[in-house]
């Protein structure tokens, strides 16, 4: 049995399901509601079989109304609930924005502390896929901007299990984004890696402790998400040329590991931020200053790759050009050697 | 408005053959010649085509993410829409919007991805019209879900205090995606909702063409007279599923055969005939639309793709001195590769 379990593999998104289930089992108080998310199961597979499991009462499907469903989530954790909402695409966050960051994310601190919200805010980010501008950002930056929600950005099944059960438990908000590209659906195919090997039992991976996905010398790779698979695939080619690459997976954004990044930086000298995130006043700028601030004097060459604060264009040719992919990658990398 | 109904029908089948060569036998969303999703309106045509018989190009229409039948019969051209539609560089957008948004001015047509969100600028476009004395109206399309929407509720009754020359034109399929009408939202007529803001309302089946044609005749000229907003509520049939490639295990097995009987083309066809009208001169209005439609989208195939540098442009119809430098160095870059 032990055995089995250890070897099992998972998409992104059943392990995603998989940990929302045995929260739902092991806490009445936890719930989920979104759009599409009972009968469909979720258009990325989020909360497929949920239903089946649990009934209509904790498996809700709302009207198209993101102001009142994650407003209505605000107000059930702030009762002592634990509701997970989703989002269904992160774009859609404009419709829904106040609750999303004058409620959700300032409730707790404005009212000094005495009122905790425990909720998890779960939305699709990403393109590649030819969904134009308002179905295809990611808005990582945007959400870890504004303060007081952590955001959690997983690149793998087994990440995905393990932060959405920290989520869950978690007393603050949480604001979960999964990229479409990495769920592991039929109609949309994932690159190599996403799929691992994923524990059936509940586990938790801390927040704030980015994964280092592979180790080396040479150049530093900080990234997340999609790009974290793009990253691995350009450190391969490198390899083969003799630059060994470190890549860093954050994880999550805040709380944000400092500390392996710089760690990573005084090793290597060389920092390269890969982001599918527009590239003006967000990620990019933001990895980098932290390690300016900490490790100025070891960092010798930086890069940024990531949208060039263009909204995410419809057409094939468009979309690929800007989203940074292997190829820029490995070219940044050697561009720093 | 016969001649717009055939086209659209046809139009809708080209698409959907042309959409899944390449999708299959796996579906992958992001092969064949159309990127994206593709959100088909077979079933819905009466709607579009009773209530643009009544506008002219100077009169604005937002539209859904179901687009195609209103922009065919609010005169959108067909070739460009469908070169869009396609990822091509003479598309409407130059690749940049894609089938949910389509914008073509000459004819006052926009489109939008997000539910609802179309309603405040057809609010925007009648109050221009009064500011400037005109006698132009603004028509609103809007799915059934989408009037649980805050900017559904709040252009109503900004419409309504201004006495703005609108109509809203609800779309009701029964379906938002998997989420059937009764369970998402606590109105059967949606029209009703006009009540609470004093304006008219009323609701009509789109199984009847001539009946949608007789009551939007009624709103438009309503507005256009200076009597304020009408909210019209037509009750459509979704033939297909909410996308292309959507399984549609939530739709009741008999749904489909149901309402196939309820389409409106060939009740509009008896209807003309009873009133004289000549067979021969429905076929060859049909022939023309079908040469039109397969006339659009051969030319749109042949249309070549947008550059990469092109995805630079665009972002501002003024940019600054920085962003002009930025765009002519990536196709200066283009043309050394």
């Amino acid at each position: 049995m032990t055995q089995q379990v250890a070897e099992r593999e998972l998409t992104m998104s059943r392990a995603m399901v998989e940990a929302i289930k045995q929260e739902m089992e092991a806490n009445e108080e936890v719930f989920v509601m979104g759009e599409d998310i009972a009968d469909y199961g979720g258009i990325f597979s989020s909360t497929t079989g949920l239903l089946d499991e649990f009934g209509r009462d904790r498996v809700m499907d709302v009207p198209i109304s993101e102001t009142a469903f994650i407003g209505a989530a605000v107000g059930a954790a702030q009762a002592g609930m634990r509701p997970i909402a989703e989002l269904m695409f992160v774009d859609f966050f404009g419709v829904a924005m106040d609750q999303i960051y004058n409620q959700m994310a300032k409730n707790t601190y404005m009212s000094g502390g005495a009122v905790s919200v425990p909720m998890v805010l779960m939305t699709a980010v990403g393109g590649t896929y030819s969904d134009a501008g308002q179905h295809s950002q990611t808005l990582y930056g945007t959400f870890a901007h504004l303060p007081g929600m952590k955001v959690v950005v997983p690149s793998n099944a087994y990440d995905a299990k393990g932060l959405m059960h920290s989520a869950i438990r978690d007393d603050d908000p949480v604001v979960f984004m999964f990229h479409k590209r990495l769920m592991g659906l039929g109609w949309m195919p994932s690159p190599e890696g996403p799929k691992n090997t994923v524990p059936e039992e509940p586990y938790t991976i801390p927040f704030g402790q980015a994964d280092i996905k592979r180790e080396g010398a040479d150049a530093t790779v900080v990234t997340l998400g999609l790009h974290v698979h793009r990253a691995c695939e350009a450190a391969r080619e490198l390899a083969d040329e003799g630059i060994e690459t470190e890549i860093i997976d954050l994880r999550t954004l805040v709380p944000f590991d400092t500390k392996t990044v710089v760690d990573s930086v005084r090793k290597t000298g060389r920092l390269i931020v890969v982001d599918e995130d527009y590239r003006s006043f967000g990620l990019t700028g933001e990895v980098v200053a932290r390690v300016a601030e900490h490790a100025l004097d070891d960092l010798e060459e930086v890069r940024r790759l990531a949208i060039p604060d263009v909204p995410i264009p419809y057409a094939r040719p468009l979309e690929t050009a800007l989203n940074p992919s292997a190829k820029q990658i490995a070219d940044a990398i050697r561009d720093t050697q | 408005m016969y001649d717009n109904m055939v086209t659209a029908r046809y139009y809708e089948e080209r698409l959907q053959e042309e959409y899944l060569e390449g999708k299959q036998p796996a579906f992958d969303i992001s092969a064949g010649p159309i990127p994206g999703e593709l959100h088909l309106a077979a079933g819905h045509e009466a709607s579009g085509a009773g209530v643009c018989q009544h506008l002219r190009d100077d009169d604005t229409v937002t539209g859904p993410h179901r687009p195609h039948h209103i922009a065919i019969a609010k005169g959108v051209d067909l070739k460009k829409m469908t070169a869009e539609i396609f990822g091509r560089e003479t598309g409407l957008c130059r690749g940049k919007g894609g089938h949910m948004h389509l914008f073509d001015p000459s004819v006052n047509f926009a489109c939008s991805g997000i539910i609802a969100q179309g309603c405040p600028t057809a609010v925007g476009a009648a109050m221009a019209a009064k500011k400037r004395g005109l006698d132009s109206v603004a028509v609103a399309f809007l799915g059934e879900g989408a009037i649980d929407q805050g900017g559904f509720f709040e252009s109503l009754n900004l419409a309504q205090v201004q006495q703005l020359p609108v109509v809203f034109v609800i779309e009701d399929n029964d379906w938002a995606i998997s989420m059937p009408k009764d369970r998402v939202t606590d109105v059967k007529d949606g029209s009703m909702r006009a009540k609470g803001h004093g304006m008219p309302g009323e609701r009509v089946d789109s199984n009847d063409a001539i009946a949608v044609y007789e009551a939007a005749k009624k709103a438009v000229s309503r507005a256009r007279n200076g009597n304020g907003p009408t909210l019209l509520e037509v009750q459509v049939h979704r033939h297909m599923g909410h996308f292309m490639g959507d399984a549609e295990a939530y739709r009741p097995d008999d749904e489909l055969e149901r309402i196939k009987k309820l389409d409106p083309i060939p009740r509009l066809e008896q209807d003309l005939l009873n009133e004289g009208v000549d067979q021969s001169e429905l076929d060859e209005i049909r022939t023309k639309a079908h040469e039109r439609v397969d006339e659009a989208i051969a030319w749109a195939k042949e249309q070549p793709e947008p550059e990469p540098h092109e995805a630079l442009e665009d972002v501002f119809h003024n940019p600054p001195e920085e962003w002009v430098e930025a765009a002519n160095m990536a196709a200066a870059q283009e043309g050394d590769d």
